[in-house]
C-alpha cells in the first residue's frame, strides 16, 4: 500500500486533489481511498487530505500517520504545522515552491532522503498561467504522476475531465502536463547527479 | 459498473435508482452531499417522477416524508446528529404508524460540546424508536443497503434507518460497483402500500388508541421487527442473486473459526479491526470479528450462534450511555446470557477521534491477556481528565469543562484567569 498525505490551505483544492489522485489510481486499475481530515473549514486554514493506493481492497480507515509521500501545496505550512510528521525514510516530498529545499530550511531534514524523491514544482505559478487562479492541486498531481508507477499523466488528465468542464478542464490539463514535464527534467538531472 | 466516487454520491445514486417519489431535504453535515446530489438529479431530469421538497427543518423533513408515505409515495430523507434529535417526535410517529420511509443517518456526534465529527450517538439515541437500523461498513455496502432498505421497509411496512459513518464514509472516495436501473427494478418492485390515504376508500392513519389496545399495537411493532430477523437474510440472498454481491443480512463473521476472542463492532471501523485481526492472527492469536449489520432488530440468535465457542467477547462501540457504559455491549450481553463468557466494553472513536491500528493492536493484546477492565475508553487522555478533576476539587468556580480542556491542551491559547 502506498499512502499520500496532502497538506494545504482551505481554498487550494486539497480535498479535491486527494479525490482526483484516487480517481487517477482507480483508472489505472488500482484500489484507492481518498478522504479529508475536516477541521476548521475556512479559507486559508490548514487542511489535510489523504489518499491510499493499493492493489487490493483497502479496509484501513485511520488517518495516514506514516506517509510514503507528502504533497505540500503551501510551503508556509512547513513552519506552522508538523507537515513532515511520520514520513517514511524511503518517502517522497513534493512541494509547491519556486525555492529549493535548502532555501525552505529543509536541508537538514531531507539529508537522508534520495535526491530523486525530493521535488519542487512552481504549481501556483502554473495554475495562474493556465487556469488563472492560484489552485496548485492539479499541477501537483501532474508532477506526482512523473514519479512513475502509481498514477499516469493520462490518469490525471482523465480525472480532471471527471471533475471539471470546459476551459477550466483545459487549463488544468495544460498545467498538469507542464508540471509533469518539469519533474521529468528534475528526475533526469537527479539521475545524472547520482551516476 | 465500477466507479470511483464519494460515498454520499454513491448513496444518492442508489436512492435515485430505487425510484423514490418524494425526497424531503434539510441540510446538516455530514449528510448534506447526499440530498444535494439527489436535488441535482431531480433538477436535471436524471431522476423523474420524484418531488424534491426543501423543508424548513428536520422535523418538517420527516413529517413531510410521513405525509408522502401515507399518501402512497416511496419517501426518503436523510439527516444526522442534532437533526435526528430535532425530528425525534416524527421518528417515533413514522414507526408507530408503520410507514416504510427510508432515511440515511450520516452518523455524527451529538452536542454539547458541539462536534461535527463521527460517532454513533445520534442513531443510538433512536434505537428504541421502532425503526430498523442497519449499519454500513463500506461505501459499497451503504449503496447496497439503501436498495435493500426500501425492499425491507415496504415488505414489513416499517421505516428503515441506514446508518453510515459521517465523513469516514460519506466523504470518502472509493471504488463502488454501481448497479444499473434494470437490476434495481428487478430487485425492487413498485411500492404497494399496506395502508394508503385515498379519498375513495377513507381510512384513519394515526387513530388514537387507549389502554384497551395500545399494548397490542406495540406488541405488533415488536413482532414485525422479529419478522425482519427472518426477512433480512432472505432479502440479502435475493440481492446476491441479482447483483452478485454479499451485502446486508444480520451479522458478518470474519475469521471466527477457532477464535477464542471475538471482536464485535458496527460500521466502518470493522475494516481497521479486520486489518488488526489479520496481524494478530499472524502472531498466532486466535481472534476473529463479528460485524453487526442489523442493530435493530438485534440479531440475538445469530450473535449467540456465532460466538458460541469464544472465551471472551470485546465490543468496540462508538457511543456510550452516560451513567452505565456500553450500549451495544449490553445488548450483546443479553444475547449471550447464561454462558461463561466475558463481555467487555470498549468505547472508541467518540466525536471523530481516529481509531488506529496501533491502538487496537495494543487493546486486543490486552484483551487476550485478560488485562482489560469491564469498561475501557480507548486512547483516553487521563492527564487531561485528572487536571479537570483537580481543578474542580480546588475551586468552586472551575468554569466550563470543554473550554478548560481546550486551554489545557493548547487549542485555545489564552490563559486561564
Amino acid at each position: 500500500m502506498f499512502q499520500v498525505r496532502i497538506h494545504g490551505r482551505g481554498g487550494q483544492g486539497v480535498v479535491t486533489g486527494a479525490e482526483m489522485l484516487s480517481i487517477a489510481a482507480f483508472l489505472g486499475g488500482r484500489h484507492a481511498q481518498a478522504f479529508p481530515s475536516f477541521g476548521s473549514e475556512r479559507m486559508g486554514a490548514p487542511v489535510v487530505a489523504y489518499c491510499r493506493i493499493d492493489d487490493q481492497e483497502i479496509r484501513l480507515r485511520e488517518p495516514i500517520l506514516q506517509p510514503d509521500a507528502l504533497i505540500v501545496q503551501d510551503p508556509t505550512l512547513l513552519h506552522q504545522v508538523n507537515v513532515l510528521s511520520g514520513l517514511k525514510d524511503t518517502g517522497y516530498i513534493l512541494i509547491n515552491t519556486t525555492r529549493t529545499f535548502d532555501e525552505l530550511g529543509l536541508g537538514d531534514f531531507v539529508k537522508g532522503y534520495q535526491a530523486g524523491h525530493l521535488l519542487t514544482v512552481p504549481a501556483t505559478e502554473l495554475a495562474m498561467k493556465h487556469v488563472g487562479r492560484p489552485v496548485p492541486n492539479v499541477p501537483l498531481l501532474g508532477a506526482f504522476a512523473a514519479l512513475g508507477g502509481l498514477i499516469t499523466l493520462d490518469g490525471v488528465l482523465a480525472a480532471i475531465d471527471q471533475k471539471f468542464r470546459g476551459t477550466v478542464a483545459q487549463g488544468n490539463k495544460a498545467a498538469a502536463r507542464e508540471a509533469y514535464e518539469i519533474v521529468m527534467e528534475q528526475e533526469k538531472k537527479a539521475q545524472v547527479h547520482h551516476a | 459498473m465500477l466507479e470511483q466516487c464519494e460515498g454520499s454520491h454513491a448513496v444518492a445514486k442508489a436512492v435515485a435508482l430505487s425510484r423514490p417519489e418524494v425526497i424531503c431535504a434539510y441540510p446538516i453535515s455530514p449528510q448534506t452531499h447526499i440530498v444535494e446530489g439527489l436535488g441535482e438529479m431531480v433538477k436535471s431530469g436524471a431522476l423523474t417522477r420524484c418531488e424534491f421538497i426543501n423543508v424548513e427543518s428536520e422535523f418538517a423533513a420527516l413529517s413531510v416524508a410521513i405525509g408522502a408515505s401515507a399518501a402512497g409515495a416511496r419517501a426518503y430523507t436523510a439527516t444526522a446528529s442534532q437533526g435526528l434529535l430535532f425530528m425525534a417526535e416524527a421518528v417515533y410517529n413514522a414507526s408507530g404508524l408503520g410507514l416504510p420511509i427510508v432515511m440515511t443517518v450520516a452518523n455524527r456526534a451529538i452536542g454539547a460540546p458541539i462536534n461535527i465529527w463521527n460517532d454513533h450517538t445520534d442513531s443510538m439515541s433512536m434505537r428504541d424508536a421502532g425503526w430498523l437500523q442497519i449499519f454500513a461498513e463500506t461505501n459499497q455496502e451503504a449503496l447496497d443497503l439503501h436498495i435493500q432498505a426500501f425492499r425491507i421497509a415496504e415488505e414489513l411496512s416499517l421505516p428503515v434507518m441506514v446508518c453510515m459513518d459521517g465523513f469516514i464514509l460519506t466523504h470518502a472516495y472509493e471504488r463502488v460497483d454501481m448497479p444499473n436501473q434494470a437490476q434495481v427494478d428487478q430487485f425492487l418492485p413498485p411500492y404497494e402500500p399496506r395502508q394508503v390515504l385515498d379519498p375513495n376508500e377513507p381510512v384513519t392513519i394515526g387513530a388514537m388508541v387507549g389502554p384497551e389496545a395500545f399494548t397490542e399495537v406495540r406488541y405488533l411493532a415488536h413482532a414485525k421487527q422479529m419478522q425482519a430477523l427472518a426477512l433480512m437474510p432472505h432479502i440479502a440472498e435475493e440481492f446476491k442473486q441479482v447483483f452478485g454481491r454479499d451485502s446486508g443480512g444480520l451479522v458478518k463473521p470474519y475469521r471466527l473459526d477457532d477464535a477464542d476472542t471475538i471482536v464485535i463492532a458496527l460500521g466502518s471501523v470493522l475494516g481497521t479491526i479486520k486489518d488488526t485481526v489479520d496481524d494478530l492472527r499472524l502472531e498466532g492469536v486466535k481472534i476473529g470479528v463479528l460485524g453487526i449489520t442489523s442493530f435493530r432488530p438485534f440479531p440475538i440468535e445469530a450473535i449467540r450462534d456465532a460466538t458460541a465457542n469464544a472465551k471472551r467477547i470485546v465490543v468496540i462501540e462508538k457511543c456510550f450511555a452516560v451513567g452505565i457504559g456500553g450500549i451495544v455491549s449490553r445488548d450483546v450481553r443479553s444475547a449471550v446470557q447464561n454462558r461463561q463468557q466475558t463481555v467487555l466494553t470498549v468505547v472508541a472513536g467518540l466525536g471523530g477521534r481516529p481509531i488506529t491500528k496501533a491502538s487496537l493492536h495494543k487493546l486486543l493484546i490486552d484483551t487476550v491477556a485478560d488485562k482489560l477492565e469491564q469498561l475501557t475508553f480507548l486512547d483516553l487522555n487521563w492527564e487531561v481528565v485528572n487536571r479537570v478533576l483537580a481543578r474542580e476539587k480546588k475551586q468552586r468556580r472551575s468554569g466550563p469543562i470543554a473550554e478548560g480542556i481546550l486551554r489545557d491542551i493548547g487549542t485555545v491559547s489564552s490563559p486561564m484567569s
